[in-house]
């Protein structure tokens, strides 16, 4: 008994070696995917999850690359493009900046799609989202660097690829919902619109309920304030 | 008890007086005489560019009777021409010495005209060769006399469809040039500048101020009824205030009162550079986060002092290092921007201390001294640069006529004077850049964010590097290249050997 148990346990050690190693393969492989997501948009997101060539993992990473270039495209970016006013930067709130959004974005288009035969689940849309997100770190780490190497009337490609990064990853994003929902462009297209209203909502019930818990909070404490005088 | 009353009374009084000897030095430092505006639009505070010479009163002047409404001051040589248009007269002041200014004439009439009396005279223009240009506003002309004051010629309202029959022509501000034109702004006459020949025709006008153009409004206009129409505010020019002709014929003009969105947005112009053809030419390059570096005085509009609005500049000097200072009724101060459009100091306030003004109207220089005429204290202000500002000064001028080494050593002086002044940064960079140093003026406009000079040293140093270094590039571009391929081809050399038909055999 003691030794089968002692043997099975061996054998799950490799079986977890091994499926370590088959996730790490995994992994790697839907990493190298988002290039083939940003080269063949339809084709690509479409097997993102029907085929589940993607995983979360990867996209959790291309988001953090995604982060990690916005942080330093402010420190490394030759200050002829980007001039940046260093007393009213908060590392945690431009991180916030994406992340919130973010989240608002795929709770929102998946709440609202889920209800009208969307076929992606939360997972899938985070992971379309953060897929789509990949031009913007695969061109303006390039961007950053070579803005060093060059003078402001030779800048004038900065902008404009600059600008191309952002369409492109709208694109992206964009087309990648419609994938991975089997949405017809139209309908797509209303979704999103639909989305950005429901995001909207979202921010004002989120800002109504912070000033009532705010409100109620003061109230306590004045209470315990107004007892911290009588006694 | 008593006891107790006294120490709390004691200590609620040192509190009370420490509390408000703190508020004392922050409301100092908050409030500094000279400061100027960084590259994000902060205010920098600064040490004093000028300093008060001396407050001429009229007593302190020689004058027996007190100025009243004085409107305009010109500077000639050492003279003073101070246009006292409410006593109908043009003091003449001689100067004498550093804070000595006197009284040597009074003009109060012209001989051989018509009408011989100066009705509110106001302003003065003075010819090289001593033809004295009086905008005699109460007789609606402009008459030019010789240096004896004797009746050459005058100028009249210009026979102009433009201009209605029963405008009344009221000369306000006038200048000269070397060719004997005279321009002029006159009150209620938008269209720009008037522009007189030598011999007395009116040829049009020049210059017309930019007209504020708001879009909404527009396509109201479009929708709105005739009646409806009539009663909008419409779209005209904002009259000049006032011109000043430097000394290359470039005619400086400032206009005050403009809205506040249409300055913020660029569609006016409170300063103007005029080339002959009436055009602005006024560089404005300073560095600033959001385009370029805005000439319209200071930055920041809210209503401390009871003061609202942007600043109202009445009156602009060019000084000989093309220095122009333009000085702001609204809050009583001085605007000093160098050629490029990049502030250089501004300093002054409201108030009856010296070096404050309460309602100045005039402005003039003497080589480097400033006048400034303050028409509701009657008061004639004399600034002379400090040492700071002298260094300022010789800086620039030694940058100008290519003391480069010399203008580096004067910059680097302002910066230990004041580290957060950006013009001692790029300052020193040019000079670098002059020399050739490119790689060690790159940081100096790095840290004030000149982007145009900072890009042409860049370019040099990035020349100079690529030659110094061409061998290594070349080497590492075809080892880029080669490399590659030789693996490549010791790969197609394998394979070929591999599949060899002789080797294929033998196994």
């Amino acid at each position: 008994m003691g030794k089968a148990r002692a043997y099975q346990k061996e054998e799950s050690k490799e079986v977890i070696k091994e499926r370590n190693a088959q996730n790490r393969a995994r992994y790697v492989k839907s990493l190298k995917y988002g290039f083939y997501c940003m080269t063949h948009p339809i084709d690509g997101f479409w097997k993102l999850t029907h085929e589940k060539k993607g995983t979360i993992g990867a996209a959790t990473t291309i988001l953090i690359i995604t982060i990690l270039v916005r942080i330093l495209k402010l420190r490394y970016t030759s200050f002829l493009f980007l001039a940046v006013y260093w007393e009213d930067i908060n590392v945690f709130l431009y991180i916030a900046s994406i992340l919130f959004p973010l989240a608002l974005w795929v709770v929102g288009n998946w709440a609202l799609t889920t209800l009208f035969d969307g076929k992606g689940r939360l997972g899938d849309v985070y992971m379309a989202t953060c897929y789509g997100m990949l031009p913007y770190p695969v061109i303006q780490f390039p961007l950053m660097v070579v803005s060093n190497f060059v003078t402001i009337e030779e800048g004038q490609f900065y902008t404009v690829l600059s600008v191309i990064s952002l369409i492109f990853c709208l694109l992206l994003i964009v087309n990648g919902l419609a994938q991975i929902h089997a949405f017809s462009p139209g309908k797509n297209l209303l979704f999103t619109v639909a989305s950005l209203f429901a995001m909207l909502v979202m921010v004002f019930i989120l800002m109504i309920f912070f000033s009532m818990i705010s409100q109620g909070v003061a109230y306590f404490i004045s209470i315990g304030r107004e007892l911290m005088f009588r006694i | 008890m008593k006891n107790k009353i006294a120490k709390i009374v004691t200590t609620l009084a040192v509190v009370i007086g420490v509390g408000f000897s703190g508020l004392g030095t922050v409301e100092a430092g908050e409030d500094n005489y000279t400061y100027t505006y960084d590259f994000w639009g902060d205010v920098q505070e600064s040490p004093d560019c000028y300093s008060v010479a001396k407050v001429f009163t009229y007593k302190d002047l020689g004058l027996t009777s007190n100025i009243k409404n004085a409107e305009s001051l010109y500077v000639y040589g050492d003279k003073v021409y101070l246009c006292d248009t409410g006593n109908n007269r043009i003091v003449v002041l001689q100067r004498t010495g550093t804070d000595d200014l006197s009284v040597v004439q009074e003009i109060k009439e012209i001989k051989g005209s018509d009408i011989n009396a100066l009705s509110a005279p106001a302003d003065i223009a003075i010819t090289e060769d001593g033809d004295m240009f009086i905008a005699d506003r109460g007789n609606s002309r402009i008459v030019r006399v010789d240096k004896d004051l004797n009746y050459k010629m005058q100028f009249d309202k210009p026979n102009d469809l433009a201009l209605g029959a029963d405008l009344v022509f009221n000369p306000d501000k006038l200048v000269v040039d070397t060719a004997g034109r005279v321009y002029c702004s006159a009150a209620g006459i938008n269209k720009g500048l008037l522009k007189y020949e030598a011999d007395g025709t009116f040829s049009g006008f020049i210059g017309a101020p930019k007209v504020p153009y708001d879009f909404t409004d527009y396509i109201w206009k479009k929708f709105a009824s005739q009646e409806q129409r009539a009663k909008m505010a419409s779209f005209v020019p904002i009259e000049y205030d006032n011109v000043y002709m430097d000394y290359e014929g470039f005619i400086y003009a400032v206009s005050g009162g403009m809205e506040e969105e249409d300055l913020r947005g660029g569609t006016v112009d409170a300063v103007r550079k005029l080339n002959m053809l009436g055009n602005d030419i006024l560089v404005r390059n300073g560095a600033y986060y959001d385009g370029d570096f805005p000439v319209y005085g200071d930055l920041y509009w809210g209503g401390s002092g009871g003061v609202t609005g942007p600043s109202y500049f009445k009156d602009v000097t060019v000084l000989d290092n093309d220095i122009y200072v333009c000085l702001d009724q609204n809050r009583g101060r001085l605007f000093g921007y160098d050629d490029q459009g990049r502030m250089v100091f501004a300093f002054g306030g409201n108030g009856n201390m010296e070096g404050y003004f309460r309602k100045p109207v005039s402005i003039e220089h003497m080589d480097r001294d400033l006048l400034v005429l303050d028409q509701l204290d009657c008061s004639l202000t004399m600034f002379i640069p400090t040492e700071y500002g002298s260094l300022i000064y010789r800086a620039m001028d030694q940058f100008d006529v290519g003391e480069y080494d010399a203008a580096q050593a004067s910059w680097e002086q302002v910066k230990a004077l004041n580290g957060n002044y950006a013009l001692a940064y790029i300052g020193i960079g040019r000079s670098l850049l002059r020399k050739g140093e490119y790689k060690e003026s790159m940081p100096y406009f790095e840290s004030k964010y000149d982007d145009e000079n900072y890009s042409r040293a860049f370019q040099q140093y990035r020349k100079q590097w690529i030659r110094e270094h061409i061998i290594t590039i070349v080497v590492i571009v075809l080892a880029l290249f080669l490399v590659p391929m030789a693996i490549s081809r010791v790969y197609q050399v394998k394979e070929e050997i591999d599949n060899a038909d002789i080797f294929k055999l033998r196994r």
